[in-house]
């Protein structure tokens, strides 16, 4: 087995895997019932001065009956007393001292910070998470997301904690902000131990078309709420990897966002992150999913030769490159496997309506129009026409000279490596930013004459 | 209305023992269900359809939760949509060439999600929360047609006619409307009183229905060449063909189509079935086999005189019948009915069949009480004679064109089962609306002259 441990700025774990600080680590009972089920560490529900919550608080994106593609919530800060939480945090501590116990904290005068930090240090608590995120409630009281906008004022409360903090402080940024690494330096300024991201984003998830309220419904009215889950992956992605590969960045990065299996996991440690933390995965199956992220992470690993997941730290962030730089030279065109292929002809509705025109369907040549960079106006079919095992004469074909290699096709089919996007022979590669250096183009953007 | 047409119907039907077989999808399985469609372009499922339903938009509709909008999308092509979807041989027809068959999943279940559109909208207009997706048009110079027999033929076409305001008045000879649609068709797929709905609602439209009244008997061809503009002849096939065989004539022997329209139209008669054999092996035959065997028949033998594999019923019917316990005895002809010294029928005398000759000698009995025979339906060659100019072929189908319906002469036209010799329910629809169709742009294109 790989090691999976992790020491994120001193704070020791069995594996990355965290429970983000949301309603699955709400309480002692729930952190032990996840440690006992093998998660390496829990990031407190964010502590302060107690709450109200409303009801109901959540909405979610059903997309083809996934139910929860997005999740969007208006809950709050814990409801619960500080010193229950206090009391939990210490039993925790106590009966699983090998795992990570974080306090998610947020709070507003430089001494409240100082009173909070105490009371959770002396509960035991391996180190500590400044919410800095919370889109919506908190953020109107002038706490998370609304420090979390302001680098000035984050960098400012960071180096409160510092002050006080014993333990290494994580601060949680929200990508509620134009560009992130403005409050992810703001955050090493501050003196941050280590940087957490993301937070909800700011999202009204639908309406309720019968009562014209948005959702979720409290009474006759609604709020923005924060929005995760698998759906918001894309954009926690490249947040982290705009931190990791920032020379200024040098803290470890705690990853969050839309994770739910091992291969997200994975994704966003080659981006960079030392651990991860999962909230909407567990808000919908529950704690066991553990199981399967250490067991895809561990057996990934041995496949890759990688001894520890150290060892996949990062490895992405050097091939995430400037647009200017990708090569263009370098072409794939799509190929269709016509023994796979059921005949729905989705790739052939996606090409000809949605892309550049050059999958067809039968046995006659067809004319076309022409493309930019590729001028032929008529497709020549296939002799003889190829007969699929599944989908006989319905399989589609390819006109390869034209394809320009989006592969929007091979993204509709639905059956997995039917179309595959087959690399064509190369001259030397050469970039943007190569022909602009030789004054052969311009820059992009704008007509230049 | 409503009451009239249904109080025809007693309420002890023999067929009321037999459930549904594919009941209605609750909202939430066909949602599942609809979400698994692939939506292909061409969709080989709308080939497949003889009336051609957009059968992916409706099924997006169920998905989106526009059931209204999926209920519109199918009546717009086929008027009978809900009948169609509870008795159409689907794994033949759109299931069949679904593309997941290919793909070796499990195909769209296409009949149950119509049926969920057709009937949910349906009973939400009965329930007056939804108002009817047709209005009859006003039409300045309307035409009058006659249509004879109230079968799914004349149904669709006059339902077609109706809606661009022309008179439209149907002549059944039976006392209940609907063909074999109402008489015919196998309870656990449709009871009658759901048939009769389905008339109600072309009833709605305007059109007129005149029943126990027989063209050529009560009312001949000649007046109704003399009355409407239109003959349309929906006539389907007569009476159940015989063996003539001894012992045929007397109680116990009746034909299968007699005795399923007996079960289900016609007070319940006492008593257990005992043993039974059914003669034939179509459709008709597997249907008699199994609503006998599902209403507790003691034993159920299919007497046939060729091969299993040489049957002309479904292969997937035949499975279904053995799996509720019809025992198929291959290789067996006919040669009498055994009845005992008072009359009773006690048994059928068979004799083994080899290349298509009985082998002498090899008589022997299988007990019954009750005798189905299913070896076809007369033709009606008399309508013809109604009507000049009328041809029937050599097989006793009515001579029309399969796309208009027209026949010799120019004032009649003809559709479903009196012309195709027995196809399915959806065939006569797709013929009587390609009538209608045809009828309506002759006429337009004549006004606008
Ligand atoms: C036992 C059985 C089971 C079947 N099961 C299925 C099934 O599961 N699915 C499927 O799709 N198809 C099934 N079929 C076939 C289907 O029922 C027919 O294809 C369809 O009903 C044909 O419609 P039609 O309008 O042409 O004729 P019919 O439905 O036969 O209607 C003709 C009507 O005309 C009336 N009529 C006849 N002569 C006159 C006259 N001179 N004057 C006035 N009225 C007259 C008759 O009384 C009848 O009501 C089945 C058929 C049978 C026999
Ligand atoms: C109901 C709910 C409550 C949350 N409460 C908090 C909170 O109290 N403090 C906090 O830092 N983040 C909170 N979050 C944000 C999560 O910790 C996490 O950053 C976010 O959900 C993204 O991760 P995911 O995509 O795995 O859900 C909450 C999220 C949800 C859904
Ligand atoms: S999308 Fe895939 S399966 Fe469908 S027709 Fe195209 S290649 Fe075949
Ligand atoms: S009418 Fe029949 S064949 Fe056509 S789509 Fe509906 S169920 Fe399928
Ligand atoms: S063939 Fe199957 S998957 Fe494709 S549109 Fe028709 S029902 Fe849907």
């Amino acid at each position: 087995m790989a090691d999976l441990s992790i020491d994120f700025c001193g704070i020791k774990s069995p594996n990355p895997f965290w429970l983000a600080s949301a309603p699955p680590a709400n309480s002692g009972d729930q952190v032990m019932r996840a440690f006992d089920a093998g998660w390496g560490g829990a990031v407190w529900k964010t502590l302060g001065d107690p709450i109200v919550n409303v009801s109901s608080r959540f909405g979610a994106v059903d997309y083809s009956n996934a139910k929860m593609m997005g999740l969007n919530n208006i809950e709050l800060i814990t409801d619960r007393t500080l010193d229950a939480n206090l009391r939990e945090i210490r039993e925790v501590k106590k009966r699983f001292p090998k795992h990570a116990v974080i306090a998610s904290l947020m709070t507003e005068t430089k001494n409240d910070w100082k009173v909070l930090i105490k009371k959770v240090e002396d509960a035991g608590c391996d180190g500590l998470e400044l919410n800095f995120g919370c889109p919506h409630g908190m953020c109107e009281r002038g706490m998370g997301s609304s420090v979390g906008q302001e680098p000035k004022l984050l960098a400012e409360i960071t180096s409160w904690t510092k002050e006080f903090a014993k333990t290494p402080v994580l601060v949680k940024l929200t990508p509620n902000t134009g560009d992130i690494l403005e409050p992810g330096l703001a955050a090493v300024a501050g003196g941050g131990d280590g940087i957490s991201l993301i937070n909800t984003i700011k999202s009204i998830i639908g309406i309720d078309l019968d009562r014209m309220v948005p959702i979720p419904r409290v009474g006759t009215g609604s709020s923005n709420g924060g929005y995760c889950g698998p759906a918001v992956k894309p954009i926690a992605l490249h947040m982290v990897a705009a931190l990791a590969r920032d020379p200024n960045i040098k803290i470890p990065i705690s990853g969050i966002g839309g994770i739910s299996t091992w291969r997200d996991a994975a994704e966003f440690i080659a981006l960079g992150c030392t651990s991860v933390q999962v909230c909407t995965a567990v808000m919908h199956y529950g704690f066991r999913i553990v199981r399967d992220l250490i067991d895809g992470l561990d057996r990934f690993l041995n496949e890759q030769g990688m001894k520890s997941v150290m060892d996949l730290r990062g490895r992405a962030i050097d091939a995430y490159k400037e647009w200017g730089d990708l090569d263009l030279n370098y072409k794939v065109v799509a190929k269709i496997d016509a023994n796979k292929c059921i005949g729905c002809q989705l790739c052939v509705a996606a090409c000809q309506d949605g892309a550049h025109q050059c999958i067809f369907t039968g046995p006659n040549d067809q004319k076309r129009p022409p493309q930019a960079h590729y001028p032929n106006d008529m497709a020549i079919a296939p002799k003889p026409q190829i007969v699929g095992k599944i989908a006989g004469n319905r399989v589609p074909w390819v006109d390869e000279p034209e394809c320009v290699g989006c592969n929007l096709c091979q993204l509709v089919c639905p059956v997995d490596g039917c179309i595959t996007m087959a690399e064509m022979p190369e001259d030397k590669p050469e970039t943007w930013n190569d022909r602009v250096a030789q004054g052969r183009d311009k820059q992009p953007g704008g007509i230049h004459d | 209305m409503t009451s009239e047409l249904l109080r025809i119907l007693p309420s002890d039907r023999r067929e009321n023992a037999l459930a549904d077989k594919k009941p209605l999808y609750l909202a939430a399985e066909a949602r599942a269900e609809a979400e698994r469609c692939l939506y292909c372009a061409d969709a080989p499922c709308i080939k497949a359809c003889p009336t051609e339903i957009e059968i992916p938009t409706f099924i997006k509709q169920i998905a989106t939760g526009n059931v209204d909008g999926s209920a519109k999308t199918i009546f717009d092509q086929n008027i009978l949509g809900y009948s169609c979807a509870r008795v159409c041989p689907v794994e033949v027809l759109c299931v069949g060439s679904c593309v997941y068959n290919g793909w070796n999943k499990e195909p769209i279940q296409i009949g149950r999600l119509q049926r969920f559109a057709t009937e949910t909208h349906g009973e939400s207009v009965k329930h007056g929360k939804k108002k009817p997706l047709y209005v009859a048009k006003k039409n300045a110079s309307p035409k009058k047609i006659a249509l004879i027999g109230a079968g799914p033929a004349s149904l669709a076409c006059a339902a077609s006619l109706a809606l661009e305001g022309h008179a439209c008045t149907i002549f059944e000879k039976r006392a209940v409307p609907g063909g074999l649609n109402t008489t015919g068709i196998a309870p656990y797929k449709l009871h009658a009183e759901d048939a009769l709905h389905e008339v109600e609602m072309v009833l709605g439209l305007g059109v007129e229905l005149k029943t126990s009244v027989e063209i050529g008997r009560q009312v001949s061809g000649s007046v109704l060449l003399k009355d409407f503009d239109v003959v349309y002849i929906g006539v389907g096939l007569g009476n159940d063909s015989k063996l003539g065989i001894p012992g045929e004539d007397g109680p116990g022997v009746m034909g299968a189509v007699e005795w399923i329209e007996e079960m289900k139209v016609s007070p319940a008669k006492k008593g257990s079935l005992g043993r039974v054999a059914v003669i034939g092996a179509g459709n008709t035959a597997i249907d008699v086999a199994r609503e006998c065997a599902l209403l507790g028949a003691d034993l159920v033998h299919m007497i046939y005189r060729r091969s299993k594999n040489e049957m002309s019923g479904y292969l997937h019917e035949m499975n279904g019948a053995r799996k509720e316990g019809v025992v198929l005895v291959e290789n067996r002809q006919p040669v009498a009915f055994v009845r005992d010294s008072n009359g009773a029928l006690t048994a059928v005398r068979v004799a083994k069949m080899e290349d298509g000759k009985i082998v002498p000698g090899s008589e022997g009995d299988i007990p019954c009480a009750h005798a189905f025979v299913a070896v076809g339906q007369s033709k009606l060659r008399e309508i013809a004679a109604e009507l000049p100019g009328v041809e029937v072929d050599a097989k006793g189908c009515v001579v029309a064109d399969p796309k208009t319906g027209a026949t010799g002469n120019e004032k009649v036209f003809a559709g479903g089962d009196c012309i195709n010799g027995g196809k399915e329910v959806v065939n006569a629809v797709a013929n009587g609306r390609d009538t209608a169709r045809f009828l309506i742009s002759r006429w337009l294109r004549a006004g606008a002259k």
